[in-house]
């Protein structure tokens, strides 16, 4: 989308990057690098990923939060993440926006968890504007008390990191793999997860919000489109990512500790 | 007596707070800033005793980053470096980095935050202490903010957003 110039004069500078289908691991693994080294703004976006894969926050459970068995008997890959936050099951219906900025990148902005979720609920207050009663409610991204996207961030001396999973759409299979998280916002009051969330496919058609997300941007950033080939020769090779899949054995593991 | 009640307002007025648990306990309207400690601009906190420098985070920190619910810590004997991260934080869906404000050997890590990493929110200077240190310059510590250089950090820090 080619954005009018004159609107960007004085912004910060903000890579954009756009996938579909773009593994999940990887794009993990990119935006971990991408916080820990590089000192530029940016923004991915990936349309769907491949395979339905679950993934944990840093601090994530497995016993707590999983139907291990059926994971395990579904082959069902698991990733802990770099971020904070819960657990989500993502696939190709799932569309992923990541922001990953300097301190200074938003001005007037503490680099703190509120602060980081408060901007970010007033950038997608653009995107969603007069739909379905949009709002961030608990650090979630709800319509009136239905969450259709999860967020995690991860704060570093001079960058932070803000990604979120929209659900598009969801299979309802999928979330039988997750059990009930003992950590819940309040607004959830014990909702089981069909009863919680909802479809952003119900409210926006999957362009228009791709769309309204980059404008969103570009009225705080100056864009450049950039491909993952051209940045790849940057992206230090001996950097290692703690984003990582969890092996059988660990789960196994897990489940017997937790005596399931 | 008395002169222990003066130095007790004007600390107060001050919003300094001597390393005393009576004066801690006035405090919780506001950070606390604690005197005797040296502070980073990153919000952390070391307490220099003989060989041994306790480190941490402030009150300041701890009240932006909000109910600490995961600690990351390191290994007892490996190593920090000035200004780099050495562990992490967990709250509102967030990790943030810690960083050292010295250089040193770690010689203990606090076990008890695995179990309580609240204590990081509860007490943030005596029993949510994260690692020990062997500091290995100690000229180190002399960069950085005593307790009302970081006092007025923290405020202008907090007016300028």
């Amino acid at each position: 989308m080619l954005l009018p110039q004159t609107r960007n004069i004085g912004l910060p500078m903000m890579n954009l990057m756009r996938f579909k289908g773009l593994p999940i691991l990887q794009q993990l693994h990119i935006e971990e690098q991408l916080l820990r080294t590089s000192s530029e703004n940016w923004c991915i976006i990936n349309d769907g990923t491949n395979d339905p894969t679950i993934v944990m926050g840093v601090s994530g459970k497995p016993a707590e939060l999983l139907e291990i068995e059926s994971v395990l008997h579904d082959q069902v890959p698991v990733i802990r993440r770099f971020t904070g936050g819960g657990t989500v099951i993502v696939d190709h219906e799932t569309i992923f926006v990541t922001f990953i900025c300097n301190k200074e990148a938003v001005p007037d902005l503490q680099p703190y968890p509120r602060s980081i979720m408060s901007w970010s609920g007033s950038l997608y207050s653009k995107v969603f504007q007069g739909i379905g009663d949009f709002r961030l409610r608990e650090n979630d991204y709800v319509f009136g008390n239905h969450k259709f996207g999860g967020n995690a961030q991860s704060i570093t001396k001079n960058k932070w990191i803000h990604h979120t999973s929209f659900l598009w759409d969801f299979n309802v299979r999928n979330m039988a793999y997750l059990k009930l998280p003992k950590r819940a916002p309040a607004y959830r009051s014990a909702r089981g997860h069909l009863d919680f969330i909802c479809r952003l496919n119900d409210y926006m058609p999957r362009s228009t919000f791709i769309d309204k997300t980059v404008e969103a941007a570009g009225t705080q950033f100056s864009l450049r489109s950039l491909e993952l080939e051209a940045i790849e020769t940057c992206l230090e090779t001996e950097f290692r990512p703690s984003t990582r899949f969890l092996t059988s054995e660990e789960l196994e593991v897990a489940a017997a500790v937790a005596g399931q | 007596m008395a002169l222990r009640m003066w130095a007790s307002s004007t600390a107060n007025a001050l919003k300094i707070s001597c390393a005393s648990k009576s004066l801690l306990s006035l405090s919780r309207c506001f950070a606390t800033v604690l005197d005797g400690l040296k502070y980073a601009e990153s919000h952390e906190w070391v307490k220099h005793e003989g060989s041994v420098a306790t480190i941490g985070i402030t009150d300041h920190a701890q009240d932006h980053l909000g109910e600490v619910v995961f600690v990351e810590l390191p290994e007892s004997g490996g190593s920090v470096s000035k200004g780099k991260g050495f562990g992490a934080v967990e709250s509102v869906k967030a990790t943030s980095d810690v960083n050292s404000p010295i250089s040193g050997e770690i010689v203990e890590v606090n076990s008890k935050l695995s179990e309580a990493p609240g204590l990081i929110n509860s007490s943030p200077y005596e029993e949510g202490w994260m690692i020990k240190v062997k500091p290995r310059s100690p000229s180190e510590l002399e960069s950085l903010m005593g307790s009302k250089e970081y006092t007025k950090f923290c405020e202008e820090e907090d007016a300028s957003h």
